[in-house]
């Protein structure tokens, strides 16, 4: 069973695609091989810089032998049809067999046997086509060659080794022959070197100052990194994607600590971990004592004779080039922000335009900050303080600071708003009102940041809605699925009791103006007589409201949003349009309770089995009421012949006393477990009692107790939505 | 190597090794055009000669504007004037990353004692309707060239593929000298007669043409010469008829010329601040279209490698 080895060797391979582009090449190979009738024990690939290596273990040394056959015409066919079948399969006549009929002729049959391939053959052919057509998310050419790859391709080296030696698989992409060598580090071992194994090549590699394993590098990375930062009492500021891009950045990683200038030590820890990461794909290094940041690591990719005090010192110079611009812009903002306050940074705001159709970001914030004073008392905050935040949270956006790093934004617009001497609760909901941004996000709980934080979101999603901006497939280029998401979390976490649809309706009131001034602007109109002309398109819902159109829609879309998120939560769909089915359900927080509660009932065997008898009931009264006579006019006991009829009606009082005040508490598992005291007499009825009587009255009688059970349960959900 | 054993002490020694560095290597060692251009990629020893089949190799000084840049003369690194070196070999030889780390070294960049990196940095210009991809080479955390494989220009793609480099002089220059400030350089020898410095030489442009890009130019005027080369490029690539002596002349460069022009009207219209996010989009656009035709109408050329002439 023989090894292969395959390396690619180019120029340097962006550091972001070669995680991908490992996974992609031990994909495609193996793969190819295993479809061209070959086997294997395991792959695996690797990468540095500057090479694609993957290793596959055990391969077969060729293929199996395939045999065909295959039915043709009978032997006495006219000729025609013999020659046509001659030309499909390839074969000449005496090479067909002739085998015996039922109908006592003779059938041609072709045996086309089709040899094993040894397997240098197979990889050549495979690896050829891979590297021909490998998914490079970028790809380029280079000199006066067709061929594309990511960046320069200068070599491959492709063996099979087996006890014997190894094999050399004959094989030449776009002039590049492939061979058994390869080079070392750029510059401390450039030359070539011949390999005969995988373990060969990896140390042949290690020697020639190259580490193949990008885990391996990481691990060296992070270990010398942190040894490092322990010595001095400090620790690194974990970042795991910056340590995979690292990793991805060199061959020889060579970790060096420095340290940053007292001149930058006052800026926001933020700052300066964003700056070095970004500009320098540095590493930040905390004093766990003062929480400031003190050094800064680089991940060299050589050794030198100076033991890096050049490279760590020129590294030092840049990094203080950086910061100075840093500072500057930190000091500019905080005189703005001293000279014109917050509010006054936002005026900047006016200039710039959020979406053409929906008018400025300080329209916007207009509109937030008006829908965050309506929510305010509804999430305990100060509709004042709930006001004021909506209006300062975005000011950063014209700051310096967030115009250099934009990942910065509400983090630099917290500093600034308690520069300004603004309350906490305005200055955390800076940050807190983009919150929460994934679905691994914090979701803000300060009652003020809940408010904007709410407002920004239905604001982003009333404005795309109106002008027909939504989500489709797996196009959402406004991360307006992520904005309902986040109104979810917000509202269930922190058990925000909001009917949107009145929300979402007024506030669509309120977009539609900015679309007309919009609109006016653009057209060259005066904006102020086309304002008063904006209607709204309204639908009737069904408890008589007239609501926008757009909100009805948009509700759908955030219960389609919750199914997904509750799905995730173990909670069924058939459950969630149980209770979607209930009046109140743009209220999220009351849905999900009900979600929660019916997902618990039904788990239990009470729960199961009132499910079967609420079905049974529906089933029977359906079947029973194809007369379309009405069965909801009450019912008289004295009409009654069994004893189980008088039990479920005693029942059913019983119950109906529980479930009101509990339903009226919202108290779903109260409820609940009132219908699950029906269980057992309605188990019993059904028994006893045959529904279809030949009496009309009782039978009406009958029907009308089943209409009750139905009502009863359908109180607390509509059941003939659940499965089962 | 030439000139390794002992570090350069002045900019324009930098840049004549630079000069000796590719000369040596084959480059034809041409000079800065002259007009205002943002980067020396405008030159038409790079943009034009990128297209067509014909082998080519040039590099040269390309003193380059960006009037949005300017500080006054007061920032360490940033000027509204500054000088690209540029090298662009078609087809990309497969040596070019070694000849070009022997470039530094030849400036007295010791790559034993540096940490060299080529950092993914792919590169696009929308004015020229050209991209490619590369690097952004480091030396030590700095950037100090930039390395690209054109794949388009004008809207063609490049086959051959030309490998170009740009080195921004003024930062290489400062980091190999050990300068903080741009214009405390050594423009010349220090131990020259007169020493001068890069501040001798250009503190007071910087704070003149600061001046006039962001305050003073005439945003008016500078729309209506912008409207004019762009109408012009336009003529001269439609003139079909034959001149007096009965020869017809793609006018490709004369248009080429405009095109530059046009490019840079519309980096002062932006540093005065009168051109709206939205028209932004709209002018580049104009520029690209420009530099579109100028490169349809070359590669029909002779140098272009076309049927003409």
């Amino acid at each position: 069973m023989p090894d292969l080895l395959i390396e690619l060797f180019s120029e340097e391979i962006p550091a972001r695609m070669q995680p991908r582009a490992r996974e992609d090449l031990r994909k495609l190979v193996t793969d190819g091989l295993v479809e061209a009738g070959l086997t294997y024990a395991h792959a695996a690939a690797f990468s540095t810089p500057r090479r694609l290596t993957l290793a596959v273990e055990g391969l077969s040394a060729e293929s199996p032998t395939l045999r065909e056959e295959r039915k043709g015409p009978r032997a006495d066919a006219p000729a025609a049809a013999i020659e046509g079948f001659l030309r499909a399969t390839g074969l000449t006549r005496d090479r067909l067999e002739e085998r015996a009929d039922k109908k006592g002729g003779a059938t041609l049959f072709a045996v086309i046997e089709k040899p094993g391939r040894r397997a240098p053959e197979i990889v050549a052919e495979v690896l050829e086509r891979v590297i021909r057509s490998f998914p490079w998310p970028k790809s380029m050419r280079w000199g006066a060659g067709s061929l594309r790859w990511v960046r320069p391709l200068h070599s491959i080296l492709c063996i099979l080794t087996t006890e014997a030696g190894a094999e050399v698989v004959p094989l030449t992409v776009d002039g590049i022959a492939a061979g058994n060598t390869t080079r070392g580090h750029r510059f401390m071992a450039p030359a070539a070197f011949p390999v005969t194994s995988f373990d060969d090549y990896a140390a042949k590699l290690r020697a020639a100052r190259v580490i193949l394993d990008p885990a391996e590098r990481e691990a060296a990375i992070w270990h010398d990194a942190t040894t490092q930062a322990f010595a001095q009492g400090l620790e690194v500021v974990e970042d795991r994607g910056l340590l995979a891009e690292v990793a991805g950045l060199v061959e020889w990683p060579v970790v060096l600590m420095g340290p940053i200038g007292e001149d930058f030590l006052g800026l926001p820890p933020e700052v300066l971990q964003t700056s070095m990461k970004e500009h320098q794909k540095f590493f930040s290094v905390k004093n766990p004592r003062t929480g400031r940041i003190e050094k800064f690591i680089t991940v060299a990719n050589r050794e030198t004779a100076d033991h890096g005090a050049t490279i760590l010192q020129g590294n030092g110079k840049v990094l203080a080039a950086r910061l100075s611009d840093a500072r500057f812009f930190w000091e500019n903002d905080l005189r703005t922000v001293h000279a014109i306050g917050l509010k006054g940074m936002a005026e900047g705001l006016k200039a710039v335009t959020f979406h053409n159709k929906l008018g400025s970001q300080y329209e916007r914030i207009e509109r937030i900050a008006a829908l965050a004073a309506e929510i305010a008392p509804i999430v305990r905050a100060e509709p004042d303080e709930a006001d004021l935040a909506a209006r300062v949270a975005k000011a950063d956006l014209q700051s310096a600071m967030v115009g250099e790093f934009p990942e910065l934004q509400g983090t630099m617009g917290g500093y600034y708003a308690r520069a300004a001497g603004l309350p906490e609760a305005v200055a955390n909901a800076c940050k807190a009102h983009y919150q929460p941004l994934g679905p691994s996000d914090d979701v803000p709980t300060e009652p003020v940041s809940v408010a904007v934080a709410l407002a920004d979101k239905i604001d982003t999603l009333t404005g795309f809605w109106a002008i027909d901006e939504k989500p489709t497939g797996s196009k959402d280029p406004f991360a307006l699925r992520r904005a309902a998401l986040g109104v979810i979390r917000l509202v269930l976490d922190n058990g925000v009791r909001l009917g949107m649809l009145d929300y979402m309706h007024t506030h669509l009131g309120t977009v539609q103006k900015s679309i007309a001034s919009a609109g006016a602007r653009a057209a060259g109109r005066d904006t102020g007589s086309v304002v008063k002309t904006v209607y709204q398109v309204t639908r009737p819902h069904p408890d008589g409201r007239q609501v926008d159109v757009n909100a009805t829609d948009l509700l759908s879309f955030f219960h389609d949003r919750l199914k997904v998120f509750l799905k995730d939560q173990g909670i069924r769909h058939d459950i969630i349009d149980a209770c979607l089915a209930m009046p109140g359900n743009d209220d999220l927080t009351l849905l999900v309770k009900r979600a929660e509660a019916l997902s618990a009932f039904l788990a239990t065997e009470d729960g199961k089995s009132l499910l079967r008898g609420f079905k049974r009931t529906n089933i029977v009264s359906k079947e029973q009421s194809k007369d379309n006579v009405e069965y909801s006019f009450g019912f008289d006991e004295k009409f009654f012949e069994y004893e189980a009829e008088t039990a479920l009606f005693a029942a059913l009082d019983a119950a109906e006393a529980r479930i009101a005040p509990a339903m009226t508490a919202e108290d779903f598992p109260a409820a609940m477990a009132a219908m699950a005291a029906l269980r057992a007499p309605i188990d019993a009825f059904f028994t006893a009692v045959q529904v279809n009587s030949a009496n009309e009255i009782v039978r009406r009688n009958r029907l009308n107790l089943l209409h009750r059970i139905r009502a009863i349960c359908l109180q607390v959900a509509d059941l003939t939505k659940v499965e089962g | 190597m030439a000139g390794t054993d002992s570090a350069p002490r002045s900019f324009q020694e930098i840049i004549l090794r630079l000069q000796s560095y590719w000369g040596a290597r084959g480059c034809a060692v041409l000079q800065p055009y002259d007009m205002e251009v943002g980067a020396g990629t405008f030159h038409p020893a790079t943009t034009l000669r990128s297209l067509g089949t014909r082998p080519w190799a040039a590099a040269y000084v390309q003193p380059s504007r960006r009037p949005t840049d300017g500080r006054y003369g007061e920032n360490p690194n940033r000027l509204q004037h500054y000088y690209q070196y540029q090298v662009l070999i078609k087809p990309s030889p497969p040596d070019l990353q070694d000849l070009y780390l022997g470039s530094l070294e030849a400036i007295g960049i010791d790559t034993s004692l540096h940490d060299i990196r080529f950092v993914e940095d792919d590169w696009e210009s929308p004015t020229l309707g050209a991209w490619g991809l590369g690097w952004e080479v480091w030396c030590d955390g700095m950037e100090v060239s930039q390395f690209t494989y054109f794949q388009q220009v004008g809207g063609h793609d490049c086959h051959p593929v030309s490998g170009e480099l740009t080195y921004g002089l003024e930062r290489l220059a400062m980091y190999v000298l050990g300068i903080n400030h741009v214009m405390d350089m050594p423009f010349n020898d220090p131990a020259a007669p007169i020493p001068l410095t890069y501040g001798d030489i250009f503190r007071q442009t910087e704070q003149e043409y600061s001046r006039w890009n962001f305050d003073q130019a005439d945003t008016a005027m500078l729309l209506k010469h912008f409207e004019d080369a762009e109408a012009e490029c336009d003529r001269i690539l439609t003139a079909a008829q034959p001149d007096k002596a009965g020869r017809t002349i793609v006018m490709a460069h004369p248009a080429y010329d405009q095109c530059i022009k046009a490019s840079h009207l519309f980096n002062l219209l932006d540093a005065r601040g009168v051109i709206s996010v939205t028209e932004r989009q709209a002018y580049i656009g104009r520029v690209r279209a420009l530099a579109k035709r100028c490169a349809d109408a070359f590669v029909t050329t002779e140098a272009g490698g076309g049927q003409a002439a």
